[in-house]
């Protein structure tokens, strides 16, 4: 029971990451019909944005200290942090901490930004060119994003601690009434599924509700005609793929505490999120986020000892084997609608 | 000639010319000078170029031709590695048996995996063959290491049964051959201040893809070929007009798959090791990008694609500061500092950057692959009023990559 | 190999007949007898490191390194370890006089391309010595090519306990460490810190080193502490969240996390288990407790505050105070502004030694670089370890004391560190702090041990 309790917690989690990268990679596939193979780059530089702002926070005069000694026998330079200086220490202190929930809004403008300016300056050219083309474009352009971390940030994974009052596990074991301390989960795993829901609702309620959201997914349906109507699709695709650019920095964010970001997480992160959505059918923003979860939790599952034993490997090669039975079952994926991407 | 006329003669003589003289070709640099860092021409990179022209030729006959896009092609190429390796292992160290044996197995898996991931097309279909490798990929590399050897990759061990060569146990590891020429055997000419190296094992190679190449001409040139574009341009009208062309794909994609397994069993007989990544993800993309980048669906496209990505690989990533110092040594010192400071970020690890760039570039400026490249510059010549043949100023436009 | 050089010379006739152009030529194999004698006053070696992907920024450490011994090899610097290693054969005039140069390459950390990169230095530059990489898969692979190609390779950082054992080749060496010495090293000081009889879960990378570290550690835990292990489950490699493979952990009654993994999947594994609160339990009596067996300065850097009081090991560690390291320490330091890692120090040490090979070999050729390595001419031996195999080539002043060098299997015996996360570091670079140096005869084991069987180092290979 505690065992099964965890890992749909543990899925749920995973869910929620799978979900967010899917769902920004489904509004560019389903409203620009762009394969994107930088997607994973946008996450990755996300959670940059985190690693940057802990930095910057983390910029600091050297003051020496003459009692201790560094590895070469000199006195040793002691750091601090110019934010010490203007807020005072336990403001300082209190900012530096919390300076991942903090990125989030560095992060918002940043990733609107990098959409637009990537949507406006290549990928808009791209629309009328064979998906083919688009792969190669997007693929190289991943792989520069992807070299200027590394120049900047080398190819070490970052610490990116959460803020110290969300760093501990909450025992569920009590509430649920099993034993004390059998169910116990991160808080900040917790944190971001809650986050996952916010952004997920928020994205669906945009599209629902907003004259904006409904004209792109007009657009989505069929895009000649709204433009028939006079309608300036263009520019609402381009802010689209600014929206679609945040939901993937602002996944990248809030993971940093639980995978410390290194330049190459967005290439780990491409091949999966892209079999999620093709799971969750294409052009299906709905199926993108059933898919996320799905896959999450039944990947939690086949790690657990019980199956690994029985099955060897299992672990390694469910999302792909779950893949293709649902592929081959339902032909385009879970909620796919017809037509989209299939020639 | 041979069944050929016109442009694809031409084109042919013109690729064997490349593949006969590529030791010479590729080492323009002499020995000593700071420029033969960009010498390719040793036996182990010319292997590789026309190993990974095979493989990138054979994905062509499927992505160029049907338009669909395998994401899972590596696992062919890993596949025919592994099944050569074994055949060296347990019956000999010749390299026809196990050559025949990678393109069989690799033949095999193709048709079961092309027959199930046909049934659904675009995007649903490179996912089913993705997941398929990376499946593959995954249980090599950790479940399956009794038959794969995991993460160290497959290799010769002395203690191998090696049943047809007599079976003793020999005191070095044996190398591969072909009735006696082993693959390894180099020989080296000097001219001057320049060193060619011929190799055995990369003529071998050669000749094999030369014929691969040639395969693939009649292949485009076919009726076969034709139903295949057809089937690119509409599937669903073909399926109208009453015809199944499931069979035809499926074809497509099982000498695809048999291109990549005669590719895979190539790199172990230059080089008798077989590691789980030749299936992974990356692997599988590389091959589409080689393909894209030279130009998908054109003939030479993908065999010069394949050779500038194992250039970059193989040569850029060597460029180090040592090197970039002892280039820019005739320029005054300031001068020369700045100058490796500006070619540091995209040489010896930052190799990827310029292979990112270049994708960009290249797709950006030559939709169409350098193949397009090389067209616009015949263009550009017969514009001038020289009557250079199209296929000929194409290929003689184009880097020496093969 | 007659039969080689007859028809090489067949071909070579032919090429000049068929060329007609080709000036008179010639083998340089033939005049010296191996592979890529060097010509002229320079010797080339190769330094095969990962420079893209996960192990970068370790790859790029150790070409620190050797960039500083091709520096002090040739004169240039304040020669660092010459000046405390044991022998004085080395006086900074290169290699035997020859000026010590150098290419570089990346292997990606994949076997295949390693050796892609390692053939291209040994046939296109020359490279008379292959050295570097930071996992065990692409460095058994690049010394099997060695082997065959006829060069020496000199194993950088490689703990799997098969580059010495069933993978063993008479052209390779290792100084690095290795899972079983991890086991042997960590035994007793874990025994000692968390008691015997407890129980321990295992997370093992699910590839061949993961394997070798966690059958040694549960062998030495088993036998030393009387440990029991609960459970062994196997991890994909990269799988970057681990939380399904934690959680088990909760009510397994372990008391001890054992982390059989490496780089950024230890960070990673690590990070989450402090995050799941394994430390703050209470099991079967015993405060919970997590041991990383093998440690490096970056995965520490990596994991942050997570590393705080956890155990693990080590080849070698900057904070050593014998006179080698802390020389060591100082070049690095000075060259580059901050200390070397363990990979650096072991891929620098590796350089000297070879080049004090053949030195005292006084030759190039591979067979000559092995006989030297094994000290066949002036066998040495460890004191205090009685055995038959204890036998090689013996030196000092490399920092880790006095080392041998096995004859029998070309595995380097030395002093092992015990390290511990720093509970209160002053900077990035001492987050881990010396625990015990575990004496070689700890760490000893016969070349038979079961662990290391099956393999042959067969005969040294000079190449043609």
């Amino acid at each position: 029971m505690d065992a099964f309790l965890l890992q749909i917690l543990n899925g749920l989690d995973k869910g929620s990451a799978y979900a967010l990268i899917a769902l920004g990679l489904t509004l560019i596939f389903g409203t620009l019909g762009v394969v994107n193979f930088a997607h994973g780059a946008l996450f990755m530089i996300g959670a940059f944005c985190a690693v940057t702002l802990n930095a910057i926070l983390g910029l600091s005069h050297q003051v020496t200290d003459p009692e201790r000694t560094d590895f070469l026998g000199n006195p040793l330079q002691v750091d601090v942090p110019y934010v010490y200086d203007i807020f005072g220490e336990s403001a300082g202190a209190w900012i530096l901490d919390w300076s991942v929930p903090l990125a989030i809004l560095l992060a918002i403008p940043v990733m609107l930004v990098i959409g637009i300016v990537m949507e406006r300056g290549l990928i808009r050219h791209f629309y009328k060119r064979p998906h083919a083309d688009q792969i190669l474009v997007t693929f190289g352009l991943a792989i520069v994003l992807q070299e200027i971390i590394k120049a900047f940030y080398g190819a070490n994974p970052i610490p990116t601690p959460a803020p110290d009052a969300l760093r501990g596990s909450v025992d569920f074991g009590a509430w649920l009434g099993l034993q004390a301390g059998s169910v116990i989960y991160p808080v900040w795993r917790l944190v971001y599924f809650f986050f996952a829901g916010i952004i997920i609702a928020g994205v669906f309620a945009f599209l629902q509700f907003t004259t904006f959201g409904m004209v792109v997914r007009a657009g989505m349906a069929d895009r000649e005609t709204v433009g028939l109507l006079g309608i300036d699709i263009d520019r609402r695709f381009t802010l689209m793929f600014g929206l679609a650019a945040i939901v993937a920095g602002l996944a990248g964010v809030m993971y940093t505490p639980i995978l410390s970001p290194n330049y190459h997480m967005g290439m780990d992160f491409l091949v999966l999120s892209f079999v999620v959505v093709v799971v969750g059918g294409m052009g299906s923003l709905p199926g993108a986020v059933a898919a996320g979860f799905l896959l999450g939790i039944l990947q939690s599952f086949a790690s657990m000892n019980a199956v690994k034993s029985l099955l060897p490997g299992i672990d390694q090669i469910i999302i792909y084997l779950v893949a293709i039975v649902i592929l081959l079952t339902r032909p385009r994926g879970l909620l796919g609608r017809k037509g989209v991407m299939e020639e | 000639m041979l069944g050929l006329h016109g442009r694809d003669l031409t084109l042919f003589l013109v690729v064997t010319a490349l593949v006969v003289f590529a030791p010479v070709i590729l080492n323009p640099f002499p020995i000593g000078s700071s420029l033969a860092q960009f010498n390719a021409g040793y036996p182990d990179l010319m292997q590789r170029f026309v190993i990974y022209g095979i493989f990138a030729i054979g994905f062509n006959i499927l992505f160029g031709l049907t338009g669909y896009l395998s994401f899972g092609h590596a696992a062919f190429l890993g596949l025919g590695s592994y099944a050569a390796v074994w055949m060296f292992k347990l019956l000999s160290m010749n390299v026809i048996p196990a050559l025949i044996l990678s393109t069989v197995v690799a033949g095999l898996f193709a048709l079961v995996i092309g027959f199930i991931s046909l049934r659904r097309s675009g995007i649903y279909f490179s996912i089913l063959t993705l997941a398929f490798a990376q499946m593959m990929y995954a249980l090599a590399y950790s479940v399956l290491t009794p038959i794969t050897n995991g993460e160290t990759g497959l290799q010769l061990a002395l203690d191998d049964p090696r049943i047809l060569d007599g079976g003793e146990r020999p005191t070095s590891l044996p190398v591969t051959d072909l009735f006696g020429l082993e693959m390894r055997e180099t020989t080296v000419l000097h001219m001057g201040s320049w060193e060619f190296t011929i190799g055995a094992g990369y003529y071998f190679a050669g000749i094999l893809m030369l014929i691969a190449f040639y395969l693939s001409i009649r292949i485009f040139r076919s009726p076969f070929g034709m139903m295949l574009r057809a089937v690119k341009s509409n599937q669903n009208r073909m399926n109208y007009t009453g015809l199944n062309t499931r069979p035809y794909t499926l074809a497509a994609f099982v000498i695809s798959g048999m291109y990549a397994g005669l590719a895979g069993g190539l790199l172990a007989a230059m080089d008798p090791l077989a590691g789980a990544e030749r299936m992974q993800w990356t692997a599988s993309g590389e091959v589409v990008l080689m393909t894209i980048l030279g130009g998908a669906g054109t003939l030479l496209g993908p065999v010069l694609g394949a050779g500038l990505i194992k250039y970059f690989e193989n040569i850029f990533s060597k460029i180090n500061d040592g090197v970039l110092h002892a280039w820019f040594g005739a320029v005054p010192d300031g001068m020369e500092d700045v100058l490796v400071t500006v070619f540091h970020p995209f040489v010896g690890k930052g190799w990827h950057l310029t292979l990112g760039l270049m994708f960009m570039a290249v797709v950006i400026f030559l939709p169409g692959g350098l193949v397009e490249g090389g067209t616009r510059i015949g263009r550009l010549f017969r514009r001038r009023g020289r009557n250079a043949g199209g296929a000929e100023a194409e290929a003689a436009a184009k880097h020496p990559a093969e | 190999m007659s039969r080689h050089f007859t028809r090489r010379g067949v071909l070579r006739t032919g090429a000049v007949a068929a060329g007609g152009l080709a000036l008179p030529t010639y083998l340089r194999a033939q005049e010296s007898g191996y592979t890529n004698a060097p010509q002229g006053d320079t010797v080339v070696l190769g330094f095969n490191v990962p420079q893209t992907g996960a192990y970068a920024d370790e790859g790029a450490d150790e070409l620190r390194a050797f960039e500083l011994a091709v520096e002090h090899l040739n004169g240039e610097g304040d020669g660092g370890m010459l000046n405390t290693f044991s022998n004085k054969n080395l006086d900074g005039t290169g290699i035997l006089g020859k000026r010590v140069e150098y290419v570089t390459g990346d292997t990606q950390t994949k076997s295949d391309i390693a050796r892609a990169s390692a053939q291209s230095m040994i046939q296109r530059d020359g490279a008379i010595m292959i050295s570097g990489g930071s996992s065990s898969g692409p460095a058994v692979a690049v010394q099997a090519l060695c082997q065959e190609a006829g060069v020496i390779f000199m194993a950088g950082l490689t703990h799997s306990n098969d580059t010495t054992g069933k993978d063993k080749k008479a052209n390779g060496f290792r100084h690095f460490f290795n899972a079983y010495m991890s086991g042997a090293a960590l035994g007793p000081v874990l025994t000692q810190a968390y008691g015997e009889g407890r129980r321990a879960y295992h997370l093992t990378a699910d590839y061949t080193w993961g394997w070798t570290q966690q059958a040694s550690i549960e062998a030495a835990m088993g036998s030393i502490g009387n440990w029991e292990m609960v459970e062994n489950v196997l991890t994909p490699v990269g799988a970057g969240d681990f939380s399904s493979y934690i959680a088990p952990v909760l009510n397994s009654g372990a008391d001890i996390l054992v982390l059989n993994h490496y780089g950024g999947d230890m960070v990673n594994s690590l990070t989450q288990a402090v995050q799941f609160g394994l430390r703050d339990r209470q099991v079967n009596g015993h405060d919970f407790q997590i041991v990383v067996p093998l440690y490096s300065e970056l995965m520490a850097a990596g994991a942050g505050e997570a590393i705080k009081g956890v155990y693990g090991s080590m080849n070698w560690n900057w904070q050593l105070q014998d006179a080698g390291s802390q020389a060591f320490t100082r070049s690095f330091g000075e060259k580059f502004g901050f200390p070397p890692s363990n990979a650096a120090h072991t891929c620098y040490v590796q350089t000297l030694l070879y080049a004090d090979a053949v030195a005292r070999a006084g030759t190039f050729n591979p067979c000559g670089v092995v006989e030297a390595l094994e000290g066949r001419d002036t066998p040495g031996s460890l004191e205090g370890i009685d055995s038959e195999s204890n036998t090689g080539f013996l030196f000092d002043g490399l920092g880790n004391g006095q080392t041998l060098y096995r004859a029998a299997d070309h595995q380097c015996f030395k002093d092992v560190l015990v390290m511990k996360g720093a509970e209160a570091p002053t900077s990035a670079y001492d987050t881990l702090e010396i625990v015990e140096v575990t004496p070689t005869a700890q760490v000893w084991y016969e070349p038979d041990n079961p662990m290391f069987e099956g393999g042959d180092l067969g005969e040294c290979n000079p190449g043609a």
